[in-house]
């Protein structure tokens, strides 16, 4: 049973790390916690139901899935879709609300705002999706044994293969590009990367755009390994909190680590408490971190 | 006629008790800077121990003690103030965003307490036949209405007089000294620990008080009672109301708790009974736009805060 246990914390671990990512630099660039941003892993699953029912319309969907997966590139071309909508409906959101709040109230009225829209978002995907759980596809797969006899699906390799190639994607953004040092400077020091001509209003909505986008590949993951539902997001607000607490708000693999951490601690629990109590788990962690570094494990320390 | 009366009575019940849980986080965000988004575990606490301690005996569940309603009031505000003690002690060192996320993982972590551990809670199906002290008064559910208003109602106004007295006592000062400046409070010999500590649970222990005066009027309690759309809701009113302003607390409770129950009314009238639970989603949408709407254009909410100054100060 632990390996069962271990593989899937790994998954789900991998699941959290890719929405925590966006977290952790929003905490860290826009200095506020946004309790907002679990709701765009929701959204992005549901508006990859959009692009994916309008693929659907020049294409056959079972007939265009690539064994052993339950799908095929229309739901590729879904997940492009989405991540570049749900991308387009943060910056919207931060032109509307954070930036002005920003400019002229502290940073708690940020959070507080950040409650409100997470409120507006989950009961907007209520409202247009209903609340009945929705699947992608209905495809049939057949479960492979992994050494130690645990059983993974193809679906869920893919997950864990996709979420590596976005760090290591996000990796090379940030240590190559022009666009990507920027960022870790706004980061460091906002003031002294503007004098030095960084265009810190850019830097911010690629900081949405990255943010976002993991959100909703996260997002469209989850829907793809377990099922669509409103509360999708909201169930994950607190694993999202540990895992950017714990890697350091600002750290791409501190989250990603972070994210890992809280995935298997999840999933190794139930075998010393009721499973029912599993959500509490992610919370007991951010306790325990807050209580040795109440800063968080790389916030700076006053 | 009757009939709106009868409504009437019946929406400022409930409207009060909201109010006595606002002024609470009042105390403690709008006085003292604590960020608490756990409001609804609070609740929560002080309904099922106003539960456990009045309800009738049952097999198998904890409780059944049939103790006065007084009692059970008392019970339910000792036990959250119990409850924010033990929780403040492990998280007020905790500054801003992440007491936040701290407050909110409790009230996950109580909810899933009254969900799964039956023998206290009674699971999912909760305890249900808690006694209303005020049916032994009148026959006429009206009446019956009218006097329970009227305990929420001092119940309200005492928590009113007694935190404006606070909050203009040398400790209501400190608490916003500390609020505006820990380091220079500290300096003058101020324990700001020793003091948010305070000021947490006293604003629990009314959100207790909410929550019995809730479960004693509405004669049960369920998880689905205390979702974190409460903590939404009380949070809404006191942006809405004003925060740092104990009569700015009570109108926004009143406002928006006219507006969920308003838009409320409109769903059931308008939309189509097979989708009433999609039309539901527009009562929490209309608050989530009225919170950032009034974060954006009215900071300061309706009634923003008034100056007290010590009467021994010379300006």
């Amino acid at each position: 049973m632990f390996m069962q246990h271990f593989a899937d914390g790994i998954l789900s671990g991998a699941i959290v790390a890719l929405g925590a990512i966006g977290l952790s630099f929003t905490m860290k660039i826009l200095r506020f916690a946004n309790f907002s941003h679990s709701e765009l892993l929701t959204w992005g699953g549901y508006l990859a139901l959009i692009f994916l029912a309008f693929a659907g319309s020049f294409t056959d969907l079972s007939a265009s899935k690539i064994s052993p997966f339950s799908f095929g590139w229309p739901m590729l071309f879904a997940m492009l879709g989405s991540a570049a909508a749900t991308s387009l409906l943060a910056v919207l959101l931060h032109y509307l609300v954070f930036r002005r709040l920003a400019r002229t109230a502290g940073h708690m009225t940020l959070v507080f705002a950040s409650f409100g829209i997470a409120l507006l978002l989950r009961h907007l995907v209520l409202l247009f999706w209903g609340h009945d759980p929705i699947y992608y596809s209905n495809e049939l797969q057949f479960a492979i044994r992994i050494p130690g006899g645990a059983r993974v699906m193809p679906d869920q390799v893919f997950l864990l293969g996709l979420t590596i190639l976005v760090v290591v994607f996000l990796h090379l953004f940030l240590t190559r590009s022009r666009t990507g040092i920027a960022m870790r400077g706004v980061a460091e020091n906002p003031e002294l990367a503007r004098i030095t001509g960084v265009n810190v209003d850019w830097i911010i909505i690629w900081v949405w755009v990255i943010g976002a986008s993991g959100a909703a590949i996260s997002g469209v993951l989850y829907g793809m390994t377990v099922q669509l539902r409103p509360e999708l997001g909201f169930s994950l607000i607190l694993p999202l909190f540990a895992a950017a607490i714990l890697g350091g708000a600002g750290s791409l693999y501190g989250a990603v680590l972070g994210g890992l951490i809280v995935g298997l601690s999840e999933n190794l629990s139930v075998m010393v408490i009721p499973s029912t109590y599993k959500p509490a788990v992610p919370f007991l962690l951010i306790l325990v971190i807050l209580y040795f570094r109440p800063d968080g494990i790389f916030g700076e320390r006053k | 006629m009757i009939g709106f009366v009868s409504y009437l009575v019946f929406f400022l019940i409930l409207a009060l008790t909201f109010g006595i849980a606002v002024l609470g986080l009042n105390l403690q965000w709008g006085y003292t800077g604590l960020f608490n988004a756990g409001v609804a575990g609070f609740v929560a606490v002080g309904g099922y121990v106003m539960a456990i301690l009045t309800g009738p005996a049952r097999p198998e569940v904890l409780g059944g003690f049939e103790l006065p309603f007084v009692i059970g009031l008392a019970g339910a505000m000792l036990a959250a103030g119990l409850a924010a003690w033990i929780i403040g002690l492990m998280t007020l060192r905790l500054r801003h965003e992440y007491l936040a996320v701290a407050t909110f993982g409790i009230a996950v972590t109580i909810h899933l307490i009254c969900l799964n551990w039956e023998y206290v809670t009674g699971g999912t199906l909760g305890l249900i036949g808690i006694p209303n002290p005020v049916r032994a008064f009148s026959d006429s559910v009206l009446m019956q209405n009218v006097f329970y208003l009227l305990i929420v109602a001092v119940a309200a106004l005492v928590a009113f007089v007694a935190l404006e007295r606070i909050v203009q006592s040398p400790w209501g000062r400190m608490l916003k000294a500390i609020r505006e400046d820990e380091e220079a409070a500290a300096s003058l010999g101020k324990s700001p620990a020793r003091v948010r500590l305070e000021s947490f649970v006293l604003g629990c222990m009314l959100m207790g008080l909410c929550g019995a005066l809730y479960v004693g009027f509405i004669g049960y309690v369920s998880p689905s009672d205390f979702l974190p759309i409460v903590t939404f809701q009380i949070w809404t009113m006191l942006i809405v109301g004003g925060s740092a302003n104990n009569r700015g607390a009570l109108v926004g409770a009143i406002l928006v708790w006219g507006v969920w129950v308003g838009s409320g009314f409109f769903v059931s009238r308008v939309v189509p009974p097979e989708i009433q639970a999609q039309g539901g989603a527009l009562q929490a949408i209309l608050i989530g736009l009225i919170l950032v709407l009034t974060l954006l254009f009215r900071p300061k909410g309706l009634i923003g805060e008034e100056v007290h100054v010590s009467r021994h100060a010379q300006l």
